[in-house]
């Protein structure tokens, strides 16, 4: 790894200004993606910022009809925590499923939301369950937030604060994992609330994105059977030494079934 | 004596005790006074010619030391890498050796070929540097592809290789085998590609070296398996250091898996590198530079076809294989396709008549060698796939094919048609156990409640055989190999009476200073926490030739037997001047020397105490002290031999394969430590399944680029990958070496792969599915039963 300037600062106020000052300032919260990138010399920051130490960005509140979640939650206490586990338990079963115990131990909602890997986990509950992203300087609806491949609405300097995600009626997440990494080779999140059913999909494209059929299809009949003649188009999936673009179409299809039986049950 | 720390016990591994608490000693622990540290920049391309390599910058770079770059090391008249098996092709002609460079000169080969080493005071200044070294690469065209090295056309990487080929070999005589297919009932035929394995052992490659200009002698410490074979190659071939100012340490050492046996580039060039530099240097391989420069394993196309006869009585087979070499030949590469594989094809049967053909080729990868059973998982697979296919073609059981063509019990010692006299076995009560325990019987029972689930169950069988135990000299010396085979041992007393045991094994994971202590224990009654196995130095243990093959308890357990039972014959005569008895009337028991039919006894530690302090001592014919050495040369091959059963749950929807139960009944003959044995039958078998369903190194064909780098991508095998093994065992024990013991080490990694893919074969017939490509990922399965199902 290059060379950087390391800082751990104690309050938001401080790591967004230490954020400005810098050309090529880099903020940090688990490093479980960052720190592999470094080591690799894959990217050459001036400055690390480690959000560690931010109290604002801590903890899980419940509040009203919403599970708050802080920027800087691990996966682990996502996965552990008896409020998302009451309020939306796919949530807490797609937390506990990231990786392995030392990245969930590690690794953050914060962290995973804004890197927007094609393969997380996480902005498939995003995107079905309609969450809002607050950052430090505003909100961010869940359509619309995440632009393409590692790319999302954040602007420069942008820190996501927390990511609240509203109760939903049912929701279950089925993840079909790369063999080798057990990242999401495709993974299909499916919600029902009162304004409808939500189909996010991540892992088989370049961005997560929503299935309009099947969730036209769900909210007239929330059933696996309502979306088993549901073609999935192969053109723009990834395509890799683990899954055609076509195996990966054929996946959404078998996953969603499944996500639909699971939050049936 | 059974005892419990004797043979037969399940003593808990000595070792652990500081594997586990992180108290090893692994090379890159080394601390090195004033040590600097070196960095290999590799090829980036498959195939190129080096224009220009520019390094002036470099040089200048903050903390460099010194860069060599592959014309320093050429005017330096460093040898090149040698290939220490040479394979007569079948016009009798040894196989075409191409050079390798221990540094690309002008062309690289594969990626990961290294073009410049970088030594700096930290690793980050070397790799800082590396950034600033200049080449001019003219890319040229390249093959990663084995299916199409030896076509017209393809790219050439070695001049001296014409057309790519190392050599075209064969066993067997191809008329009579075409004559018994001629008249066969049933012909079964086969094409099958063994996936290219890259073996990851937990540590990766790594090495220290110190040149001391005072005595001119280097050490240099190195993660290897056969330290004084690494030693020997440095000397005679490569660097020209006198073998007895150059000492080779192998550590602790974590996991080789074969891949440590070799001579590589990297090791060697930081123990040439030290006296140039006049500072000690080490390196680690980064767990990307393991990936694509350690030396992968298996990589076979072949074609099979089985004769039998209307009953199912196998009358011959025919087999050609292309095997993969890689870019250059490494130290062991061109015997493991032919007599690690070919030599094993006949399997537990009696086949009569067997003819193989195996080509040699070149390609744009990583050299290829010897990994966990080398050859041998190659033929078991050729065979147990073929067996299995030719049963249910014929409507035959599977276990019932097996058994009718088993080489009866009272056949052996059995002259295979292949070369190899097994020595010993007994096959049907193996199938037997392993039936039973499998609960063969129920499985239809379990298939059609699998059924209701969804899910396609299928069971297989793999019935392998291998020598190992490598292995009598003198034919491995007539087969080619450059080395002799024996092993050594040194049991040296000290005069408080607790014991070194010296050995020239190496213990990289096996569990050797528990298993030796145990014989040692066994034979001389000392208590096992008075015994230390000294393994993998030089400068303190005897010539050995190290540990691959499953040979070490088959070898080197027998060359401590050897040296205990001089021990033996030594102490009975001190005992005997003790005791003033004839030495004729002297007996060893529980580690007392005694004369029969009295009360006298002399406790083994009394006669040693007595050889190192001589007062009253036979001196006139005796030497004092008690030290002796062995040598072992076996007489044959061991031959160990077992059935596994696997039964899998494919997912029909998804293509996702479940191992749901996992039979292994195996004949190692004599066991030392039953737990030890079964870690190792565990492990294999793991390496196996990894083979069957998951791991597999794939290059890009149109950049050459290892696309399967790094475990993002090469999915190894996990814990929750496989379920809790049943196994069992049936001893014949070998007739032929001290112990009766045959290797353990490579079983579970050879038979493993038939019996998942046959499970899996048996799981999808009934969808109409012929062949899944192995590894039989959820996309070639899934794939598999999409094609079928159009
Ligand atoms: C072995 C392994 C297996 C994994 N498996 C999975 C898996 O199965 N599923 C899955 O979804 N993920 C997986 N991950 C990813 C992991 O779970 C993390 O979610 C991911 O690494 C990012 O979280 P982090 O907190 O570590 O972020 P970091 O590595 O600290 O940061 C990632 C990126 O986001 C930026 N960033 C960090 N925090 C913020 C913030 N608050 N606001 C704005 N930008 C920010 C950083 O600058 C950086 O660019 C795996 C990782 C590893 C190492």
């Amino acid at each position: 790894m290059y060379d950087f300037t390391y800082h751990r600062p104690k309050t938001l106020a401080d790591a967004v200004n230490l954020l400005k000052g810098k050309d090529e300032a880099r903020p940090m919260s688990g490093g479980m993606t960052l720190i592999p990138t470094l080591k690799q010399r894959l990217a050459r920051p001036s400055d690390v910022i480690d959000l560690g130490g931010l109290k604002e960005l801590a903890g899980i509140k419940v509040e009203g009809n919403n599970v708050v979640i802080g920027g800087m939650t691990r996966h682990a206490d996502v996965a552990s925590s008896a409020d998302v586990k009451a309020a939306i338990p796919a949530l807490a079963h797609l937390a506990g499923h990231i990786g392995d115990p030392q990245v969930r131990n590690r690794g953050t909602i914060g962290g995973s939301v804004a890197n927007n890997d094609p393969a997380a986990d996480y902005p498939a509950a995003v995107l079905a369950l309609g969450a809002t992203v607050t950052t430090n300087t505003g909100k961010h609806a869940a359509d619309g937030f995440f632009k393409g491949l590692f790319e999302t609405a954040l602007g420069e300097g942008e820190l996501i604060t927390s990511i609240s995600f509203p109760k939903v009626e049912k929701a279950a997440y089925m993840k079909f994992p790369n063999p080798a990494s057990r990242y999401a080779m495709v993974g299909v999140f499916v919600a029902k609330s009162a304004s409808g059913v939500r189909v996010a999909v991540t892992g088989a494209g370049s961005c997560v994105f929503r299935v309009k059929a099947m969730e036209d299809a769900l909210a007239k009949d929330f059933s696996s059977a309502a979306i088993k003649d549901i073609k999935i188009p192969a053109d723009g999936l990834n395509s890799d030494i683990h899954g055609s673009a076509e195996y990966r179409a054929h996946l959404v299809g078998v996953m969603a079934r499944r996500a639909v039986d699971a939050a049936n049950k | 004596m059974t005892s419990e720390t004797g043979i037969g016990a399940r003593v808990k591994r000595k070792e652990d005790q500081r594997f586990l608490t992180g108290t090893g000693r692994y090379v890159d622990d080394l601390p090195l006074a004033r040590a600097t540290y070196a960095y290999f920049l590799r090829s980036p391309h498959a195939h190129a010619r080096i224009k220009s390599i520019d390094v002036s910058a470099a040089k200048a770079s903050p903390g460099v030391v010194e860069i060599f770059t592959g014309k320093d090391v050429a005017d330096a008249k460093v040898g090149g890498l040698i290939c220490g098996w040479v394979v007569k092709d079948k016009h009798g002609q040894p196989h075409k050796s191409p050079p390798h460079p221990v540094m690309a000169v002008d062309t690289v080969r594969y990626v990961g070929d290294s073009v410049a080493m970088i030594i700096a005071n930290s690793y980050d200044e070397a790799k800082d540097a590396a950034e600033a070294i200049k080449i001019d690469y003219e890319v040229l065209p390249a093959n990663v592809d084995l299916a199409k090295a030896l076509a017209a056309g393809a790219p050439q990487i070695h001049a001296e290789a014409p057309g790519n080929l190392i050599y075209d070999w064969e066993l067997g005589v191809k008329a009579d085998v075409d004559a018994a297919f001629a008249k066969a009932a049933h012909v079964t035929k086969l094409d099958l590609v063994n996936n290219r394995l890259i073996p990851n052992a937990m540590e990766p490659r790594a090495a220290a070296a110190e040149y001391d200009k005072g005595t001119g002698q280097y050490t240099l410490w190195s993660t290897s398996q056969n330290p004084h074979v690494l030693r020997l190659i440095l000397s005679a071939f490569v660097l020209g250091i006198p073998e007895h100012k150059l000492r080779v340490v192998a550590p602790d050492v974590g996991g080789g898996f074969g891949s440590k046996i070799f001579c590589y580039a990297d090791e060697t060039m930081v123990c040439w590198a030290a006296s140039r530099v006049g500072r000690p240097i080490k390196w680690t391989a980064e767990r990307s530079e393991s990936f694509q420069t350690d030396c992968h394993g298996r990589d076979h196309v072949t074609h099979a076809e089985l004769a039998l006869d209307k009953d199912g009585k196998f009358l011959a087979l025919r087999v050609e294989t292309i095997a993969n070499m890689g870019a250059y030949l490494s130290t062991f590469s061109t015997a493991v396709p032919t007599y690690l594989y070919a030599t094993l094809l006949a399997g537990q049967y009696t086949t009569p008549l067997i003819y193989a053909n195996v080509k040699a080729a070149l390609t744009n990868t990583a050299p290829v060698d010897a990994y966990r059973g080398a050859g041998r998982p190659e033929a078991t697979f050729v065979i147990e796939s073929i067996v299995s296919k030719a049963a249910m073609e014929m409507k035959i059981d599977p276990a019932e094919l097996r058994r009718k063509n088993f080489i009866p019990s009272t056949a052996f010692p059995y002259q295979t048609p292949v070369a190899l006299q097994y020595d010993s076995g007994n096959y049907p009560p193996i199938i037997d156990e392993a039936i039973k325990i499998a609960d063969y019987k129920g499985f239809e029972g379990r298939r059609a409640e699998a059924k209701s689930r969804g899910k396609l169950r299928g069971i297989g069988f793999s019935s392998y055989i291998e020598a190992c135990g490598l292995g009598p000299s003198q034919v491995i010396g007539q087969l080619g190999g450059g080395v002799g085979q024996w092993e050594s041992a040194q049991i040296k007393f000290n005069p408080t009476g607790n014991v070194q045991v010296l050995t020239g094994s190496h213990s990289h994971g096996q569990g050797h200073e528990t298993t030796f202590a145990q014989l040692v224990s066994d034979r001389l009654g000392v208590p096992i926490d008075q015994i230390e196995v000294v393994h993998g130095d030089t400068a303190t243990t005897p010539f050995g030739m190290g540990t691959y093959g499953s040979r070490s308890l088959a070898v080197g357990g027998s060359a401590i037997m050897k040296a205990a039972d001089k021990v033996i014959a030594k102490g009975k005569r001190i005992a005997a001047h003790l005791m003033e008895a004839s030495v004729a009337d002297v007996v060893f028991e529980g580690g007392t020397f005694k004369v029969a039919g009295t009360d006298k006894a002399v406790p083994l530690g009394a006669a040693v105490f007595a050889a190192y302090v001589p007062h009253n001592y036979p001196l006139a014919e005796l030497e004092p002290g008690m030290d002796e050495n062995a040598f072992y040369d076996p007489s044959n091959f061991v031959y160990p031999a077992g059935t596994q059963i696997c039964e899998v749950e494919v997912d029909p929807d998804t293509g996702e394969v479940e191992i749901v139960s996992f039979t292994a009944v195996d004949d190692f003959g004599n066991i030392i430590n039953p737990m030890i044995v079964e870690g190792q039958v565990h492990g294999g078998i793991v390496q196996g399944v990894g083979q069957a369903l998951m791991e597999n190194a794939v290059y890009d064909e149109a950049t050459g680029q290892l696309v399967s780098g790094s475990y993002m991508d090469y999915t190894m095998p996990r814990a929750d990958d496989v379920p809790s093994f049943k196994v069992g065992y049936k001893v014949t024990p070998c007739p032929h070496n001290p112990l009766g013991v045959k290797g353990c080490g490579e079983a579970g990694a050879i038979a493993a792969p038939a019996a998942v893919m046959n499970a899996v074969h048996d799981a999808l017939a009934p969808v109409g599915v012929g062949h899944v490509p192995m590894p039989a990922t959820p996309l070639n399965v899934w794939q598999a039963i999409h094609g079928a199902a159009k």
